[in-house]
């Protein structure tokens, strides 16, 4: 019996142990990174931070895209930004109040911040926050969101001209409205270049599910489809390897994805500059054009350099960008109006521009 | 219509492969009286442990290796502590999920600098339609039911699961049959979790076992102890989960959340005894006490 109680309290001193374990990286992160000390010689002082979503600084994605445009930011004014990392969802709310507490410009990323932010901006009425991703109705929130389908209908435009099967897949991560975005956008530039071309459309139900990923894109290339844009988060990492073994041509999201590639298969990526938003934050607070509410809420498209396309594998021939450039300065004058909802989708004209 | 079912043939039979793995280890563990409820800490050891050598050496098979050695271990610590101290097998099961999972998290950030994700690292890459994982998960399939049922060690090994006090008097190491079925039971978890991280895709990610660990458990229920029932159970799983790739994009219209939710219904309806009674080996989950009566 002795045996029995020594073995329990074994197992409970390893869950323990666990325990313990666990909480030493977040005590770690929740550790303001650089502590900063605004220089007391400038005259205008301005201080800014910001929260950062459980994906963290080292995503190579949104969180990274939003960290630049806050330390350029900073380098132009001489300011050191802080930075505090949250480690689960749960950190939102306290991690935004204790940003608010010792900056003036809170800055945080990604919808998921959408309630910890209504709560925070009530709780710190003098401060300011802005937000990117999602819209927060309160006067102290600045929120900037993208036309999301400005960008994917470019990509869409590639992929039209580029597929030989003229079969092109879409995987997106959860099915929700932001998502649809890409999706109705990439559609619709597809079907402008290319009216017969189909469009099989897949969502995976995660963002973070790479393995599925690839089964869909597997299953999407065995039925014809020779080029596949994504907007799965890292479900695309399986995406784009199955572009590799397979031989077909992936489109990243959000950022640069050419590298993630071995054999050069992804054709370009739909790029969201995130640092732009957070960027255009800062410069509002500066120049004292800080405007909140929904109302205020600034969309950057095309024409604010807020999405667009990239091409870090030289993929794209000249006369395929030739075409991309003319529906850009399309979209720019206004003559084209990119659908954003399944909705409008279906009222879309493809238009063609020779 | 033919390409239907070729793309549903090939999409199961790789969802079922990381599952084969380790729904034949849990057979095996359960088969000599011991339940390895840490099959799945078993998966997320493994696929780390695979990434992190192959990121290191470049090698998938040292990777493999590596994942092989960490099952062991782990397969080991289960079986010393539920075997030699009897320790309730449920509590040190759990006890290694959870610190297979802190563990990895926290290796990580520690070594890839960030949490979240490792970078690419080699992997193996399809032969043909499958990677090699596949073909070695049948053969195992069969080598395991060939062991179990036409050896005379495998005669032991049911014998300690049924009466192990019986096969004691007979002269059979009740301990070092059990130790061994443990053991290979964690080092085939572990080789279900490298078939993840460096087949199915080239890196570890937290949380990319996902439950699979209880899955392939479930499989060995549903598949009454039996490798051969087993592995098909395990390939039912991968039809559920297979359906739900390719439903969408057939148009077939079928409510997405259900389809997202059918693995895990009929998981539950296997364990709840809605196909059949199953009947667990007699001495399954009872720690053996020589001498006792």
């Amino acid at each position: 019996m002795t045996k029995r109680n020594i073995s329990l309290l074994l197992a409970l001193v390893m869950v323990l142990s666990l325990l313990a374990g666990c909480s030493k990286p977040a005590e770690q992160t929740p550790a303001e990174q650089t502590p900063a000390e605004t220089p007391a010689a400038e005259a205008p002082k301005y201080s800014f931070g910001m929260v950062t979503d459980v994906g963290g600084i080292g995503d190579k994605s949104f969180n990274d895209s939003a960290w630049a445009g806050i330390e350029k930011a900073g380098k132009e004014l001489g300011v050191e930004p802080k930075l505090l990392q949250s480690t689960k969802q749960d950190d939102y709310t306290p991690n935004l109040g204790s940003m608010a507490q010792s900056v003036d410009l809170t800055l945080a990323v990604g919808f998921l911040f959408e309630d910890a932010m209504k709560t925070t901006a009530d709780q710190y009425g003098d401060k300011k926050f802005g937000v990117i991703d999602t819209v927060v109705d309160k006067p102290n929130v600045m929120s900037i969101t993208f036309k999301e389908h400005e960008g994917s209908f470019l990509v869409g435009l590639i992929a039209g001209l580029t597929t030989k099967t003229n079969t092109v897949g879409f995987v997106g991560g959860m099915d929700f409205p932001t998502i649809h975005k890409f999706e109705v956008g990439y559609i619709a530039g597809v079907k402008s270049v290319n009216p017969n071309a189909k469009v099989i459309v897949n969502y995976t139900g995660a963002f973070d599910n790479p393995d599925k990923g690839k089964e869909v894109a597997l299953a999407q290339h065995q039925q014809g489809a020779d080029v596949i844009f994504h907007a799965s988060g890292s479900c695309g990492i399986g995406v784009i390897q199955a572009a590799d073994e397979k031989g077909f041509w992936a489109i990243g999201v959000d950022q640069d994805q050419a590298k993630e590639s071995k054999n050069n298969k992804v054709l370009c990526s739909m790029i969201k500059r995130v640092d732009t938003a957070t960027y255009t934050v800062i410069q509002a607070y500066v120049n004292n054009t800080f405007k909140g509410g929904a109302a205020n809420a600034l969309e950057l498209g095309l024409k604010d350099e807020g999405v667009g396309y990239s091409d870090g594998g030289n993929n794209v021939p000249a006369d395929v960008a030739a075409v991309v450039e003319k529906y850009k300065a399309a979209i720019n004058d206004g003559s084209i109006t990119i659908p954003s909802t399944r909705e409008e989708l279906e009222t879309f004209k493809p238009v063609e521009i020779k | 219509m033919w390409n239907i079912i070729t793309i549903l043939f090939g999409s199961t039979i790789r969802s079922a492969t990381p599952l084969i793995f380790t729904a034949l280890g849990g057979t095996l563990s359960e088969r000599s009286g011991v339940i390895n409820l840490g099959l799945e800490g078993m998966m997320t050891v493994g696929a780390f442990s695979a990434v992190l050598v192959s990121y290191y050496t470049g090698s998938p098979f040292l990777g493999l290796l590596g994942a092989i050695a960490t099952g062991a271990f782990f397969g080991w610590l289960l079986a010393f502590l539920s075997i030699h101290f009897k320790a309730n097998q449920t509590v040190v099961g759990t006890a290694i999920n959870i610190l297979a999972s802190s563990l990895t998290t926290f290796l990580l950030v520690e070594i890839w600098g960030k949490p979240g994700q490792t970078d690419n690292v080699n992997y193996f890459t399809p032969w043909g339609p499958f990677n090699m994982f596949t073909y070695l998960a049948f053969i195992l399939v069969a080598i395991s039911y060939f062991v179990l049922y036409k050896t005379p060690f495998g005669l032991r090994i049911r014998a300690v699961g049924e009466h192990p006090r019986a096969a004691d008097i007979l002269g059979v190491n009740v301990y070092r049959v059990r130790y061994t079925c443990v053991i290979i039971s964690g080092i085939l978890g572990a080789i279900g979790g490298a078939a993840l991280s460096i087949g199915s895709i080239s890196l570890f990610k937290e949380g990319m076992v996902a439950g699979k660990g209880f899955i392939a458990l479930a499989a060995v229920i549903f598949g009454k102890w039996h490798p051969i029932g087993a592995a098909l159970a395990c390939l039912f799983f991968g039809f559920a989960d297979a359906i739900q790739t390719v439903s969408m994009s057939l148009g077939i219209n079928v409510p997405k959340e259900f389809l997202f939710a059918l693995p895990y219904i009929l998981t539950m309806m296997a364990v709840s005894g809605l196909v059949g009674k199953s009947v667990a080996p007699a001495a399954d989950g009872i720690p053996y006490e020589k001498g006792e009566k």
